[in-house]
């Protein structure tokens, strides 16, 4: 450390105090927004179902081929879907509501605190995400260095914003039609945009399968830091405070001392945890360590 | 922005941080849940419980604010409208009909009903109409109509004090199937009072001998064999509504 020439004058005491490095990762209103998100998407997904199964038309195939059927009985049944038409258009007009706001202001605080930059791609995310999915599947040793989200991660989060977008726009394309007949025949006329709707649904369970799993993988740290906000850092970082400004701050009782910010090039800011006009020392000699030994 | 921000915490300010965050993320979850099971405890009002209820409401006060007779349904030619015209819902119509007898009863106020027989409707200006019939259950058919504009029908029966009131109120001779409709959707210029189909008279499955086309709104609304009219400010009842659909039903 090379902050001791600047106090040895007026210091001869440290604490040391072991500190969790952390990085910032997710500001308070992504975290909120996130969270509102889930149960709500979840319901909308759910109350489109009960919508979908009164003209369930929609199927993977070719002729009269058909390999996938959007859905088959078994599935209906087992989450008791059928008969359920006005309860769930009753769910999605009003829960639709939250979803748009919700979204809104999502977008709105990304464009505002700046954070689309570390979510938008980059000219180099597309090529770079191939590495990211080979890493991610075991078949290369290391994966592109990152900021807080790796260049998938990067096209993912953007392409489900644009999802979210389109949801919302081909959604109200179906719900009003008349009134809205532009933004409908921009989608291609009702018909189309009731299939793009639908594909957009499927396309955000696959999102969400895929999310959940990746978090499952990505551990338990990753996940409390959508909680928190904090991503702790493996290194732990042991700081000295002198014990001058310890007293102060009452170490005795075992109070934190507060989070200090590390410079760009990660050492420490010694200003802020040193006033440096205070010279009086008041050690408690149980608890000190002198630097000089 | 770009770079990543890095801190110091003590373990302890870390673990008070988490359980804070943890807290009010389970409260959050919690109360979710919660909200979820408040709402589905909340009593009925036509089928759906009150608070999504009144949000429907609210959102027919703000989607027909804007609605206009300028707000035209996309239209096409008559070669585009489907031969086979699918039938969905018979409700109302299983009743015998007289068909010679048939009158469409007019109620301008309670005691003033006029009745209105197919040839005097069939004499009001035709209007032809190739749209797009969107059921509420999700299918559409561009299929082909015509008959008399209700807002001809009113100008023709000096309907002016009648169609300032909110609602005009529909039902089928056996009041077994009924409509309630806001009056903007009904003086709307694509609205009919419809006696033809693909050209022909309407067949009996389609409601004849007189049915409403009404292209701003959902096929539960397009009622079947007319037999009354009557004015209402306050809502008709609607048969569809009664069974937890929204009123409005607005396209």
């Amino acid at each position: 450390m090379n902050f001791m020439n600047h106090t040895l004058v007026s210091v001869n005491a440290f604490w040391i105090r072991h500190m969790k490095k952390a990085e910032k990762k997710h500001p308070l209103a992504i975290r909120w927004l996130h969270w509102i998100n889930f149960p709500i998407l979840a319901v909308m997904v759910w109350s489109g179902l009960l919508i979908y199964w009164a003209n369930d038309i929609y199927r993977m195939g070719w002729g009269d081929k058909t390999i996938l059927r959007f859905f088959p009985d078994s599935f209906y049944k087992a989450l008791n879907i059928p008969f359920r038409l006005a309860e769930g258009m009753s769910l999605h007009f009003v829960f639709m509501w939250i979803f748009a706001i919700n979204g809104f202001i999502y977008v709105l605080f990304l464009i505002f605190s700046g954070e689309w930059r570390l979510i938008f791609p980059n000219s180099k995310s597309l090529k770079e995400s191939l590495l990211v999915v080979l890493h991610d599947l075991h078949l290369r040793k290391s994966a592109p260095p990152q900021k807080k989200y790796n260049a998938a991660q990067r096209i993912a989060y953007t392409l489900v914003i644009f999802m979210g977008l389109g949801s919302v726009l081909t959604g109200i394309s179906i719900y009003k039609p008349v009134q809205f007949r532009s933004l409908t025949s921009l989608f291609g006329g009702y018909e189309w945009a009731r299939i793009e709707h639908f594909t957009l649904t499927l396309l955000f369970s696959l999102f969400f399968l895929v999310h959940i799993l990746q978090v499952i993988f990505a551990g338990w740290n990753n996940f409390q830091s959508m909680v928190t906000g904090l991503f702790i850092l493996p290194s732990e970082e042991e700081i000295l405070i002198p014990s001058s400004v310890a007293t102060q701050m009452d170490v005795n009782k075992n109070e934190p001392i507060n989070e200090v910010q590390i410079s760009e090039n990660n050492s420490l800011n010694i200003d802020e945890i040193i006033p440096k006009k205070n010279n009086s020392v008041t050690d408690d000699p149980d608890k000190k360590i002198n630097p000089d030994e | 922005m770009n770079d990543k921000e890095v801190i110091l915490i003590s373990s302890k300010k870390f673990r008070k941080r988490s359980v804070i965050a943890f807290i009010l993320f389970v409260i959050f979850l919690a109360g979710t849940v919660f909200a979820w099971k408040w709402i589905h405890k909340q009593p009925d009002m036509a089928g759906v419980p009150q608070p999504l209820r009144k949000v429907l409401n609210t959102n027919e006060n703000i989607f027909s604010n804007f609605l206009t007779d300028k707000h035209l349904a996309e239209t096409y030619p008559r070669s585009a409208a489907a031969k086979r015209v699918r039938v969905n819902g018979d409700i109302g119509l299983k009743s015998t009909l007289d068909t010679m007898a048939w009158k469409l009863k007019l109620v301008r106020s309670p005691g003033d009903t006029l009745l209105i027989g197919l040839a005097d409707i069939k004499a009001l200006p035709k209007t032809e109409l190739v749209f797009n019939f969107k059921c509420i259950e999700g299918w559409s058919q561009i299929t082909d109509w015509a008959g008399v504009r209700f807002s001809d029908f009113v100008k023709k029966y000096h309907l002016n004090q009648e169609t300032h009131m909110n609602y005009a109120g529909l039902s089928t001779p056996d009041d077994k199937y009924y409509v309630g409709i806001d009056m903007a959707s009904m003086m709307h210029p694509q609205t009919l009072l419809c006696y033809e189909m693909n050209g022909k008279p309407l067949p009996l499955n389609q409601g004849y001998p007189l049915r409403l086309i009404i292209p701003v709104k959902y096929g539960i609304k397009h009622i079947k064999r007319i037999g009354t009219i009557y004015f209402s400010n306050i809502r008709p009842p609607d048969y569809w509504y009664e069974r937890g659909y929204d009123y409005y039903s607005g396209l």
